[in-house]
């Protein structure tokens, strides 16, 4: 089941040729446990995919690892947070010209086995964005009950602002086209980026398409999110979404080739 | 009870406040995560002024015995919680100024090293 809507009109362009450069974008932040299974399973899955990992400052053997894996590693001077990481590696993209970029997680929770399914619809030209949820029916993820609640206002209030149904805003398992790395190589939300940028992608007429997918439990390491902070990280994000109702955000140019 | 004169300032200064802190944010000059103390503050402060017998009550139970002072105390109390803020928020960019300082000096130097001398 892949949802979309009608308004606006993805790029058809990318349909045409086969030979789309590719890149999966990594952000990683002391992942030294799992950046190599994460490099090699990418590998395994499209061996055409360049791989740029985005050490975000990490205090561990992360960047060595990601290195002798063979990926290509841009190492932030300090830590960014995911936003900062993320768009780094779209600018990456942009600058060095590629078509397609597919973000996966450092902590092996993206099964890259997985990034056919987020890829299709761009590379049919039905959207440019596509976000690989775990609530359209694949795979059994059942995260505690207060982030479940969290999870389900979250994509409640961004279904309303997308105008179409949306069930995985926090989902990083995400796949951009020219026209989104371009808009999120220029403006990308901080801290908490995944939320605000489906809802950027839809107020910049860009189109917006989730597609079921599995994810793995996190190997290595602890998720960073306690309750605290996810109250925090919540009510800003619910803050953010708030005044941005209040923007006016320019239709996006045609991308030049 | 608290006079209503000061109520109705202290509402009015705290709508305003608000006001303002969302036009920052809308326009950009001013980032969510710093925002939010600002929101905090703002918000309680509407709160008192409109919620009189709150603020009598804390004054009371604080031995304030003119409950507006309980309302500048608070004020003064949350202007302290944002200074404060704002020192760590300059000593982390400070801090990160440094890092890239260096980082600009030593890549600078390799790239001079890796010059043809002519």
């Amino acid at each position: 089941m892949v949802q979309s809507f009608s308004k606006g009109r993805a790029e058809g362009r990318e349909s045409r040729g086969t030979a789309l450069r590719c890149i999966a974008i990594v952000p990683a932040y002391n992942e030294e446990a799992s950046i190599g299974r994460v490099i090699e399973d990418i590998r395994d899955a499209d061996p055409s995919f360049e791989i740029v990992i985005v050490d975000d400052g990490s205090t561990d053997r992360t960047a060595a690892v990601a290195e002798a894996a063979g990926a290509r590693v841009v190492q932030l001077p300090y830590n960014l947070g995911i936003g900062g990481a993320v768009q780094t590696g779209l600018q990456y993209a942009r600058d060095h010209d590629f078509d397609v970029a597919v973000q996966v997680d450092g902590d092996a929770q993206h099964d890259p086995a997985e990034i056919p399914k987020i890829l299709a619809p761009i590379i049919e030209g039905d959207a440019d964005l596509v976000v690989g949820s775990r609530f359209l029916g694949e795979g059994e993820y059942e995260p505690p009950v207060t982030r479940l609640l969290g999870i389900r206002l979250l994509a409640r209030v961004v279904s309303l602002l997308v105008r179409q149904r949306v069930t995985d805003t926090t989902s990083g398992f995400r796949a951009s086209n020219r026209r989104a790395i371009s808009l999120f190589a220029s403006d990308y939300p901080h801290d908490y980026p995944e939320v605000e940028a489906m809802v950027l992608v839809f107020r910049h007429r860009l189109k917006l398409v989730e597609v079921p997918v599995q994810m793995r439990l996190r190997g290595a390491g602890e998720s960073s999110i306690t309750f605290w902070r996810s109250a925090y990280y919540m009510l800003k994000v619910l803050l953010a979404l708030f005044v941005g109702l209040f923007r006016r955000y320019p239709t996006p140019q045609e991308d030049h080739q | 009870m608290t006079p209503l004169r000061v109520s109705i300032v202290a509402a009015v200064a705290a709508l305003l406040l608000l006001f303002v802190i969302f036009e920052l944010i809308r326009s950009r000059r001013l980032q969510e995560r710093y925002a939010m103390l600002w929101l905090l503050t703002g918000i309680v402060i509407l709160i008192l002024g409109l919620w009189r017998g709150l603020l009598s009550t804390i004054a009371d139970s604080v031995g304030i015995a003119y409950p507006p002072s309980a309302l500048f105390v608070l004020a003064a109390f949350f202007i302290l919680l944002l200074l404060l803020h704002y020192s760590t928020v300059i000593s982390t960019l400070a801090d990160q100024n440094r890092i890239l300082a260096q980082r600009l000096a030593l890549l600078e130097h390799r790239l001079e090293e890796e010059r043809p001398s002519r």
